[in-house]
């Protein structure tokens, strides 16, 4: 045949899921917890996820340009990140923050480990962790919801930091915690939204859900064991961000199903830890970056029993 | 119900739920089998079987009749060749496989009668060693793809043989596209039923199952009137109603799901006492135990995005693939990828005057769109070939222990179960060529044994 065949190694059929796809499933539900942020923080909420958002992209561009490697930008993976960011921050950021946070995730923690699926901790966390040590005050100073109606300036204290001033009264009610009619970051407010994008993400097979149960789980008895409140704690703080979409990162979480469930209960037990006993008042993100870490471990231990596997002789 | 709840329970992470949903493009299901004219002449290759390779018991310028031997090894482990035509050998010669090995072939020109070999008549079988002489004599190879002899899997070790109860008939056809296997059970019910009264005797099994996938329930209500005749004259047959979901025909998972049982690591279906044999095979074998023409025809499913009119067709071994090209009314569109197999497990050909095999049970020819794959990128650990190994393996880390060559690591994660079926690759949803990078690591592991040896 004069024309050349290709020969290449089977299969020959790839499915429809692709990279792009499931991050654009990630970004799809992420909208109900954005929209609930414009919401109760304004139109600047939407500011600082597109200055992040942007910070993101372009500095994987440049990055990948820089080391004259493909680029990348294409599989949306930057725009996750960078949404995610910012929900971990407050409304009142300074724009350059936010915009630094995104270089530090997708440079630093990102490319400089060989890009996507290659980065040990999660970018969007990793970042925030470091803005809360380089900007402690300016990354926790919180306002109220609606502030941007109300024109009222004045900081406000979360609810974790009521709590552990043990000022129960200043609490908003259960259901206000649920819909997010709280302070706190960007994001991390609004339950209601963040379990709707959850459960999106569960139909459409992008996650299980064994991860977020068995986090929220273990932060759930643990802080019913020790005496607080439960509902309020998992309600508060960034536990359903954190666990839904930050802890469920492909990258950084065990492969397996038993690996995921001991991944997830060391995040409940480390978050617990620190919330109860730690300096700080919130412990999701440290949690995660740690349980990143120790992911390569807990797939060694829980690697999958193949098919045929013979069990030894009952001797 | 019950599937709907496993599926389910998978999607909340609770079961596993191996395997991968390919699209089925069954677009052949419903061509009856049309005759191939004879080719004006046949290449027929010295090895169509897992073994030891024919050599040649013809030379050029003799003249033979369809069912002539002229290939035979003295090896046991191997079958004979038959010629699928009557004419004159016009050459030995050789041909370069897919997998890279050089096969000594017989050319013959055919005369275009077709006249049957004069000696050829019903084999008489008085025995069981009979049964099993006129199999090899057959020239019977799984026809499912693999091509293992057919006498040496009806014939296991005594102590084996003592614990075989069971006949599981591969019906499954679970590649997409192809449709031959379904074609024999709606045309050859009869001949499926007759090999099974054969075999099961043969074998003195109890209980024979027919696995179908329920994608084809034209083909599981005829096999099931089929077993029901059979179930009368005291043999227990039945039809096991498989889910469409790649791969039920590879044969651990159908064993699994038909019987429960499970193959163990490196063990043979027959330790744990199962044979199973091809729907086609069985058909062929009682078609021969009829008349004594032994297997030197097949029928083939052509289909694919570049050819003109995608069907069934039944050819004379050894027929070079362009004569069957021709015969569906040629090339749609210029062919960038010729399969021959499935597409999560065919190989690839290098051209089209490659000859059909025994073991052939459809060629693909895909356009430049269908043919080309995606580039590969960074894996995201997603642990969607995780799970949809059905050996339950890890592929991702396969490939990266392939690639720093861990032997160590290879053999830990028993790379050597993989099956190469392909779902880890269909699944990734970042192109990763799983199956290419853990055919490359089996390779590497074996090297190291055979070095340590």
């Amino acid at each position: 045949m004069e024309n050349k065949l290709i020969v290449s190694s089977s299969p020959h059929l790839s499915g429809t899921v692709k990279t792009r796809n499931i991050m654009l499933d990630v970004i799809i539900a992420l909208i109900p917890a954005l929209i609930a942020s414009v919401v109760y923080f304004g139109i600047r909420a939407l500011i600082v996820v597109c200055v992040t958002v942007a910070s993101c992209v372009i500095a994987e561009y440049i990055c990948r340009k820089v080391m004259k490697r493909p680029v990348t930008i294409g599989d949306y993976s930057a725009i996750v990140t960078g949404i995610l960011l910012a929900f971990n921050m407050p409304v009142g950021i300074p724009l350059w923050i936010a915009a630094i946070g995104g270089v530090v995730a997708i440079v630093v923690v990102k490319q400089m480990f060989g890009g996507l699926g290659h980065n040990f901790a999660n970018p969007a966390i990793t970042a925030r962790i470091i803005l809360m040590t380089s900007f402690p005050v300016r990354m926790t100073t919180w306002v109220a919801p609606y502030s941007y109606i109300t024109l009222d300036t004045t900081s406000t204290a979360s609810p974790l930091a009521l709590m552990e001033s043990g000022n129960v009264a200043g609490l908003p009610t259960y259901m206000q915690m649920f819909l997010g009619e709280r302070a706190g970051c960007l994001g991390e407010t609004c339950i209601l939204a963040l379990i709707i994008g959850g459960i999106y993400l569960i139909i459409r097979k992008v996650i299980a859900p064994t991860i977020p149960v068995v986090f929220i789980g273990t932060v759930f008895i643990l802080m019913a064991i020790l005496g607080q409140d439960p509902l309020m704690q998992i309600l508060s703080g960034g536990l359903f961000l954190g666990a839904i979409f930050m802890a469920t990162d492909y990258v950084t979480s065990p492969l397996t199903t038993k690996g995921k469930v001991i991944y997830a209960v060391g995040c409940g037990i480390i978050t617990t830890l620190i919330r109860l006993f730690g300096s700080l008042p919130e412990g999701v993100s440290f949690s995660i970056l740690l349980m990143n870490i120790l992911t390569p471990h807990i797939e060694n231990l829980t690697a999958t029993k193949p098919f045929g596997t013979v069990k030894e002789a009952a001797k | 119900m019950a599937r709907n709840v496993n599926g389910l329970l998978s999607r909340l992470g609770i079961v596993r739920n191996p395997g991968a949903a390919v699209p089925h493009r069954k677009n052949t299901k419903d061509c009856a089998t049309v005759e191939l004219p004879v080719p004006e002449k046949v290449i027929m290759v010295m090895q169509q079987h897992i073994g030891a390779p024919c050599t040649p018991t013809v030379k050029a310028g003799d003249t033979v009749y369809v069912g002539t031997v002229v290939g035979d090894s003295p090896a046991p482990f191997s079958a004979p060749v038959h010629s699928s035509v009557s004419g004159t050998v016009a050459k030995i010669d050789s041909v370069i496989m897919p997998n890279g090995a050089k096969v000594q072939t017989v050319v013959i020109n055919s005369d275009g009668q077709q006249t049957p070999d004069p000696q050829i008549k019903p084999p008489v079988i008085r025995s069981d060693e009979d049964l099993i002489a006129a199999v090899r004599a057959s020239g019977l190879v799984g026809l499912g793809g693999a091509g293992f002899p057919t006498h040496i899997k009806l014939n296991p070790a005594p102590e084996v043989k003592e614990k075989v109860d069971t006949l599981l008939i591969n019906g499954a056809e679970c590649e997409p596209y192809l449709t031959s296997d379904v074609r024999e059970m709606l045309e050859n019910s009869q001949d499926i039923t007759e090999g099974i009264r054969y075999v099961s005797k043969l074998l003195k099994v109890n209980q024979t199952i027919i696995g179908i996938e329920d994608n084809k329930p034209d083909a599981i209500e005829i096999m099931t009137k089929a077993l029901a005749d059979l179930s009368k004259e005291g043999i227990t047959a039945r039809v096991e109603v498989l889910p469409s979901r790649y791969p039920q025909g590879a044969e651990k998972v159908l064993i699994h799901q038909c019987t429960g049982r499970t193959v163990p690591m490196g063990k043979l279906p027959a330790d744990i006492g199962v044979v199973v044999m091809n729907v086609t095979s069985i058909g062929v074998l009682a078609r021969y135990i009829k008349t004594g023409m032994p297997l030197v025809t097949k029928r083939v499913t052509v289909d694919g995005s570049a050819i003109q009119n995608a069907m069934n067709v039944r050819v004379p071994i050894g027929t070079p693939i362009k004569d069957i090209v021709d015969f569906c009314g040629g090339y749609k569109d210029t062919p960038a990828k010729i399969l021959c197999g499935g597409p999560m497990m065919g190989t690839a050909l290098m051209d089209d005057a490659f000859p059909v095999l025994k073991q052939n049970n459809g060629f693909l020819f895909f356009d430049r769109k269908e043919a080309e794959m995606m580039e590969p990128t960074n894996c995201i650990r997603c642990g969607r070939c995780v799970e949809a190994c059905p050996m339950n393996l890890m592929p991702t880390k396969l490939e990266a222990y392939t690639k720093i060559a861990s032997v160590e690591m290879l053999q830990k994660l028993s790379i050597m179960n993989c099956m190469e079926c392909g779902s880890c690759a269909f699944v990734c949803p970042a192109n990763r060529r799983l199956v290419q990078s853990i055919r490359l690591g089996k390779t590497i592991v074996r090297n190291a044994n055979q070095e340590s040896r």
